[in-house]
């Protein structure tokens, strides 16, 4: 298939594993951001490939596992209203809230529907004018565009029976909080390619300079991903942090000038709870002000009971990349993706649940080196 | 943001029981084995349904007959390539060829929802009838029911069949031994894609018609060419990925596949590309795997590539210890990595 086979041609890949091997003389921490990303390196067994010095380390890139438990917790009460058809991507179905998922709300009688674009959420909201339509509106920057259309179509469209749940987040502040903590461990980024799609590479030039970390945008491919991976470490061992571009064929500098400027029309940025991670300033969009009419968390009531999360999953120590998902007493015995203890096992982008469908085991004996 | 921000490190979630049935219990995946087992082998289990084969296989009045059923609740009832008709008589009369039977006699039972329209069902009828006729089976007793409007989906049909196993071998996951080749009868996916593209309303550059296909000559031929077949599975919900899973679990096998090996269509994969699935565990109706001798595998590769509905076939791997019951997919890049089941589907509903 073209446009994809060149980007997992096995000769580049390890013509590229080479390169990085030769290229390596001291130990590396470096850290995909995205989830896509770390299912890549996981399903086709990309760290396998590097040298023992590399450790990828996987970020909290996965919008399905920072979603705080009191928001999932929030759609649920929403979802199980019996005027509400709750609209959502697949993925959030399954996630756990505090006694319940989606899915289980479906089953109980709940409207719960599953959409590709939350366009047609809107859609449904013009079909049904006796019907109260929620979007769950979850993601990082790529899905911010679509989701802002969304709300900005309702509003020209006169739509009162349309709001949107808002759990956006952002990763350069993300990346912020990471570079910031006493424990980080993280030497190198790379950042993610369909993120730098949407708002370009300027917001990462501060970063990079300030934390002296290079950051190198990459693809979601193997080949993108140890042409990354390579970029950095050469960055590392020259002793440079500079921004690079390794998506060239989708990211350019400025980025997406019509998305970022529909994002600010009907977004605007502020505090946000990660999963797993806390409050993080500036990380979050919420609907600016002109549109708060389509904020479903003040259209319904609330019982206001305060989400508790129970200590028993590492995710935290996982979405940091302080732990390996395989270094958790609960993985793969307490926690599966049928019975999951955290998010990071619920979502295909999750780390732990790219481990426990890729491998069960740590990566050591069987270096293909 | 402070230099000394602190993170707070838990996110976890109670584990739940399943007090209800879940969409996923139906997925051919990890929950539904947790389902038969807790509720249905707990309920009325027994030697013969401890087999978890795609039909029993019973000695009667010194014949072996294989006997299954399978519900067919498709959405939308017309796809390209097929209908809930040919799949209620393909999909049962697989089942018994993956028996090593050949297939005899079906019934076909009907719930239909009261409203449903006279011409809907005699479309699928004639379908049925022409899909009989093509695997060489008869549609010998029936039921109908009908029930309130909304209680239903337009048509639901479950179908039985009975067969006649006329080969010595015993047929089955229990039987497949170390160096036996893994041959796919043809490209993967196409069902499942062409299901969802149909319901989705999502349009591609070409039409993916499904897959649905008896395969019942297939197996019949290689069975009559002295084939030692030692497993047979047709890929359904779950797709290749979950029929082999099954396989190495219930024998305790270690497969390797490799995927460089495994056909998929170029319209598949894109569509798989777009929609974030992995082709490897999505349906068909007219595919099937056969573990067979390395000694047998070039000629059931002949035989299986002359017939039309074969004519993709390819080995695909090849079992390759006893114990561990793992399978692995050597990646396009040259990397090992583990096939599991999921946990539920991909797609809601294919069948």
């Amino acid at each position: 298939m073209r446009f994809i086979d060149e980007y997992r041609d096995a000769e580049a890949v390890h013509n590229y594993a080479r390169a990085i091997r030769e290229l390596t003389t001291r130990p590396w921490n470096i850290m995909e951001i995205c989830g896509g990303q770390t299912h890549s390196i996981v399903k086709y067994g990309l760290d396998e490939l590097l040298p023992s010095e590399i450790t990828l380390i996987h970020g909290p890139g996965c919008p399905v596992c920072v979603t705080p438990i009191h928001m999932i917790d929030r759609a649920i009460e929403i979802a199980q209203r019996p005027e509400v058809i709750f609209c959502s991507f697949g993925d959030m179905l399954r996630v756990p809230g505090t006694s319940l998922d989606l899915l289980r709300v479906k089953a109980a009688g709940g409207d719960v529907r599953i959409v590709y674009s939350p366009l047609d959420a809107v859609k449904l909201a013009e079909a049904h004018p006796e019907r109260e339509v929620v979007f769950f509106a979850v993601g990082f920057e790529t899905t911010a565009p679509a989701n802002a259309m969304a709300v900005f179509q309702a509003k020209r469209l006169g739509l009162r029976n349309f709001s949107m749940l808002v759990s956006h987040v952002l990763v350069p502040p993300a990346m912020e909080a990471i570079l910031s903590s006493p424990n980080n461990r993280v030497q190198g980024f790379l950042a993610a390619g369909h993120v730098c799609t949407i708002v370009g590479t300027a917001e990462y030039q501060p970063l990079a300079r300030r934390f002296h970390t290079p950051i190198v945008v990459t693809g979601f491919e193997p080949v993108d991903i140890l042409q990354g991976v390579y970029l950095c470490v050469k960055q590392l061992e020259e002793g440079r942090a500079d921004v690079e571009n390794q998506y060239a064929r989708s990211v350019r500098a400025e980025g997406n000038r019509e998305a970022v400027r529909i994002v600010e029309e009907v977004f605007r940025v502020g505090p946000r709870k990660w999963r797993g991670i806390g409050e993080i300033p500036q990380s979050g969009l919420a609907l600016a002000e002109a549109y708060a009419d389509f904020d479903a968390d003040t259209r319904f009531p609330t019982d206001g009971c305060d989400a508790e999360e129970p200590a028993e999953c590492i995710s935290g120590l996982v979405l940091q990349g302080v732990k390996k998902p395989h270094e958790c007493p609960a993985f793969g015995t307490r926690c599966t993706p049928e019975n999951p203890l955290g998010a990071p096992m619920v979502s295909t982008e999750g780390a732990c649940a790219a481990y426990y469908r890729y491998r069960r085991q740590p990566v050591g004996a069987g270096r293909a080196r | 943001m402070t230099a000394d921000m602190e993170f707070t490190l838990t996110c976890p979630a109670p584990s739940r029981d399943h007090s209800r049935v879940l969409l996923a219990h139906g997925g051919g995946g990890r929950l539904m084995g947790q389902l038969i087992s807790s509720v249905f082998m707990a309920g009325y289990g027994n030697p013969l349904l401890e087999n978890r084969h795609d039909g029993a296989v019973l000695d009667v009045g010194g014949a072996r007959l294989a006997f299954t059923t399978d519900s067919y609740v498709v959405q939308p009832l017309f796809f390209p390539g097929g209908d809930i008709g040919t799949l209620a008589v393909n999909g049962t009369v697989n089942d018994l060829a993956m028996c090593g039977a050949r297939p005899l006699y079906l019934s076909a039972g009907f719930i239909l929802e009261e409203g449903l329209e006279m011409e809907t069902l005699r479309r699928v009828v004639e379908s049925m009838r022409a899909a009989a006729e093509a695997a060489g089976v008869e549609l010998v007793t029936g039921d109908t029911k009908v029930v309130d409007h909304g209680k239903g989906d337009g048509i639901f049909v479950n179908t039985a069949g009975i067969g006649v196993v006329e080969t010595d071998l015993t047929i089955g996951p229990m039987s497949a031994r170390p160096g036996d080749a893994v041959l796919v009868s043809g490209d993967i996916g196409r069902h499942g894609i062409a299901i969802m593209a149909q319901r989705e309303g999502l349009e591609f550059e070409t039409t993916i018609e499904s897959d649905c296909a008896p395969v019942n000559h297939m197996v019949g031929d290689l069975l009559a060419a002295g084939i030692e077949v030692h497993c047979l599975r047709d890929l359904t919900r779950g797709g290749l990925a979950s029929a082999v899973v099954e396989i190495a679990e219930t024998a305790g096998l270690s497969i390797r596949l490799d995927e460089s090996a495994i056909p998929v269509r170029e319209d598949v994969r894109g569509a798989c590309e777009i929609l974030g699935f992995d082709p490897l565990y999505v349906a068909n109706e007219g595919r099937f795997v056969a573990f067979v001798p390395e000694a047998d595998a070039g000629r059931a590769l002949v035989i299986m590539r002359g017939h039309a509905d074969g004519a993709g076939t390819n080995r695909i791997g090849i079992v390759t210890d006893v114990g561990a019951g793992q399978v692995t997919l050597r990646t396009q890049i040259g990397v090992d990595r583990i096939i599991d089941l999921l946990s539920g589907e991909q797609l809601p509903r294919i069948c």
